[in-house]
């Protein structure tokens, strides 16, 4: 009798664990040239892009030469490129320019006032002459010089009572605005490099709004009374393009019952304009006028960070951040190839053996995800960080004024564009498994992710449906590559073509991640439940 | 009987069943129809919004403003034009059309010919409606000529030479698409490189600083120029005149049907 044995294949079980399967994946990607060089067409046009805009736009650098300006701080509405701008004490570019009322102060001491009213020429949006941050108040400085430290106690045209200090510190005080019937008592005391800011109704019950160091502090400082105003943008928008007109406004303030304690040597006061003085409204001058202690200070500009792009007051100084804009050009190349990744595996058949392979179909599409999305996050990497070193290496040979940043704020578009591109890819890449056919799931990408983004920036749309897009779209996620803060307490124009985007980069890349995972948890389903 | 016919009658009667062969593939695809519906109907959507939601601002260029949809309806245009090659390829149809039709430039003349036909007559209707949809709607938001502006006819010269330029711009994206689509195969790789040439040109004008190189990027960008025919004021302040623009676009569109009809000749299908 014969023993029957059923046949058993001497080939070792395949192991066909997650790893393997990435590992297949990243195979198939690696070895179809056409995806490959897709990405390195990706790299080469956005870092291409970014070394062409930094060479084109230093070409009309002089500008500030011929007109025997160049030196000297850039004022308000300068859109001269290559003047010098002013750094405050953290290394920021600061706008320094208001009127001041001062005494020195040798040593500790305070100084208290009321102000009864805030005004404003020319008429402004808010109230007659008045922008939201006229400000005026009271100020303690180390010196006269622009972009020295300081910290100052403040009423605003429409901000309430605020204490700043450093050009970006900024406590709110006291709300309402300023008049005679509601009047504002404000006062810093100094301590050593300690000073601090309270405010009060009725010059008897105060409240403390803030207490900073000013590092390095000397024992003589200067303090007493400002006025400054900024300009502000009226804008006009439409299909095809928006108009933006700065103008120059002027704060005059009304202080008495002004008192002194410590050690202030001078008996006088001394009004000085910090900055050269601002023009721009015909008949009006900074300056100040005293009379049986009242105290009637006029003064125009800003005491603030300065804030890159036209009309802004760091006009004509971009951060190399900018030069990323060749990253949508990029994108589109990462978004063929990461929708092909998918839709190449239908049109050969090729979907079949992968799934018999590897039944777990979640799995393959995880998997699939995983590869598509690190090669993009290298592809944006290597594309980003070429463009800001050879950006940066432009500029310099070609003396473009580049922004003042430090090296980690360069960091952060570099890293963001990187994570853009990743899940710009792994959204392709869902739309693909969706739509199964190449030519719909590449323009449904493209218009969804990348459309949006060019009819805000090249502001084909008016602003207002140009700032929706670039919330709720794929595209809210290029906030990623925003390299300037964007500050609430000055007024400038931030649009999305200086570099400034209306979500925070981390809300942005919540926003693409949110379209990202609604669209794999749909073309994971999909995928479960059609046949291939 | 053919023996019979002239060298001359033959190569003719040769085109005419070149012509009819890719009609019938063109007619019989379900996709064809929706895609054309789509140019007409996404043009006249987005220029209608675009009209409803136009403010009064000085010197508004209303014919412009009334055909911005056009640019919208063009990228319905790029899927049409590029999937009249590249399914060919993806589906093998190809070797079977070539087989068929030996004389491979004929088969590219015979596509661009119906292709720019087609896309001709939908831009025409479209361009049509986005023209009437302005003069119905812009002056109701007080566009009037009270207000300084003229209603807008195609009696007016300029008002023509913009509507009917515009459908012949959206002819032109469609025949660059074809010469692109030609040489690279792939529809997702022609669509992304189309789109690319398109849109890079306005987003590096928007921000390039230099006004030199702004005038000469917008001068050869095939959108940025081609889009000038749609300018009915301020025109003699653009870089280009309209049909000079127009000419640019065209220039693309021939260079990219050489090397389509290059790449079609002489590599393996």
């Amino acid at each position: 009798m014969t023993v029957i044995t059923t046949y058993r294949s001497p080939v070792q079980d395949g192991r066909d664990g997650f790893g393997q399967l990435v590992h297949a994946e990243w195979t198939k990607f690696r070895t179809v040239r056409g995806w490959v060089i897709g990405m390195i067409i990706a790299i080469v046009v956005i870092a291409g892009l970014g070394v062409f805009l930094v060479f084109a736009s230093t070409a009309n650098v002089s500008c500030g030469a011929s007109s025997g300006t160049s030196s000297g701080p850039v004022q308000h509405g300068s859109a001269c490129p290559g003047a010098a701008l002013t750094l405050g004490p953290g290394g920021e570019p600061v706008t320094d320019s208001f009127y001041f009322v001062r005494q020195p102060l040798a040593g500790n001491g305070s100084i208290t006032v009321r102000v009864t009213s805030l005004t404003g020429l020319p008429p402004g949006p808010v109230q007659p002459g008045l922008v939201p941050w006229s400000k005026a108040g009271i100020l303690i400085k180390q010196d006269l010089s622009q972009g020295s430290a300081y910290a100052a106690m403040m009423v605003t045209g429409g901000n309430g009572v605020r204490m700043q200090w450093n050009y970006t510190g900024d406590t709110p005080g006291l709300t309402g605005a300023v008049s005679a019937a509601s009047p504002r008592w404000l006062r810093l005391t100094r301590d050593g490099d300690t000073i601090t800011g309270y405010d009060s109704t009725d010059g008897a019950h105060w409240t403390r709004v803030g207490t900073v160091h000013l590092a390095g502090l000397p024992p003589t400082v200067q303090a007493g009374l400002f006025a400054t105003s900024t300009q502000y943008f009226p804008i006009s928008t439409g299909f095809g393009g928006s108009n933006v007109n700065d103008v120059q406004t002027a704060a005059t303030a009304v202080f008495d019952h002004v008192s002194r304690s410590g050690a202030w040597p001078a008996s006088t006061w001394t009004g000085d304009n910090i900055g050269p003085p601002t023009e721009g409204i015909e008949g009006v001058a900074e300056g100040y006028h005293q009379a049986v202690g009242r105290f009637t200070v006029t003064g125009m500009g800003d005491i603030a960070p300065a804030i890159p792009g036209p009309g802004n007051s760091g006009a004509g100084h971009n951060p190399i951040g900018f030069y990323l804009v060749g990253t949508f050009a990029g994108l589109i190349a990462v978004i063929v190839v990461a929708t092909m990744f998918m839709t190449a595996e239908y049109r050969r058949g090729l979907i079949r053996t992968t799934l018999a392979a590897s039944p777990g179909r979640s799995r393959v599409l995880a998997a699939k995800a995983i590869v598509i999305g690190s090669a993009a996050f290298a592809t944006g990497l290597a594309a980003a960080a070429a463009t800001v070193i050879f950006g940066t290496w432009e500029a310099h040979a070609s003396g473009y004024p580049l922004w003042p940043q430090p090296w980690s704020a360069e960091l952060s578009p570099i890293i963001g564009t990187a994570v853009l591109a990743a899940g710009v890819a792994v959204l392709a890449l869902a739309v693909g498994t969706m739509v199964r056919r190449s030519a719909a799931a590449v323009v449904i990408a493209i218009v969804t992710i990348v459309i949006p983004y060019f009819l805000a920036y090249a502001s084909a749309v008016p602003a207002g449906i140009g700032t929706w897009l670039l919330r709720v779209t794929p595209a809210a996620a290029f906030a990623l590559q925003q390299s300037t803060p964007r500050y609430q307490q000055v007024q400038a124009y931030y649009r999305p073509m200086d570099g400034f985007y209306p979500l925070a980069p981390w809300a942005g890349l919540a926003v693409l991640c949110g379209w990202t995972a609604l669209a794999l948890a749909a073309a994971a389903y999909l995928l479960r439940r059609r046949d291939a | 009987m053919n023996l019979a016919l002239s060298a001359g009658q033959r190569s003719h009667r040769a085109w005419a069943e070149t012509i009819h062969a890719e009609w019938t593939k063109l007619r019989t695809l379900a996709s064809t129809g929706w895609l054309l519906a789509g140019v007409v109907a996404l043009t006249m959507a987005v220029s209608a919004a675009a009209v409803a939601a136009a403010a009064g601002a000085p010197g508004l260029d209303l014919a412009k403003l009334s055909l911005t949809g056009i640019q919208a309806g063009q990228a319905v245009v790029v899927i049409l034009a590029v999937q009249a090659i590249s399914n060919e390829y993806s589906t093998g149809m190809i070797r079977v059309t070539l087989t068929a039709m030996p004389r491979r430039l004929s088969v590219l003349a015979a596509k661009a010919a119906l292709v720019g036909g087609l896309v001709l007559a939908a831009g025409a209707v479209a361009a049509l409606a986005s023209v009437l949809a302005g003069r119905l709607i812009l002056p109701g938001h007080g566009f009037t000529p009270a207000n300084g502006y003229q209603l807008l006819s195609l009696g007016d010269g300029p008002v023509l030479r913009a509507a009917c330029g515009s459908v012949l711009y959206l002819a032109l994206i469609a025949l660059l698409s074809l010469g692109i689509a030609t040489a690279v195969r792939e529809s997702a790789a022609a669509i992304g490189v189309v789109l690319a040439l398109l849109y890079v040109f306005p987003i590096v004008t928007s921000v390039i600083t230099n006004q030199h190189w702004q005038w000469h990027l917008e001068q050869i960008g095939p959108m940025t120029a081609g889009l000038y025919i749609q300018a009915t004021v301020g025109v003699h302040a653009l870089p280009l005149a309209p049909w000079q623009g127009l000419g640019v676009l065209a220039l693309w569109a021939a260079g990219s049907l050489i090397l389509g009809g290059l790449v079609l000749r002489f590599r393996d299908a």
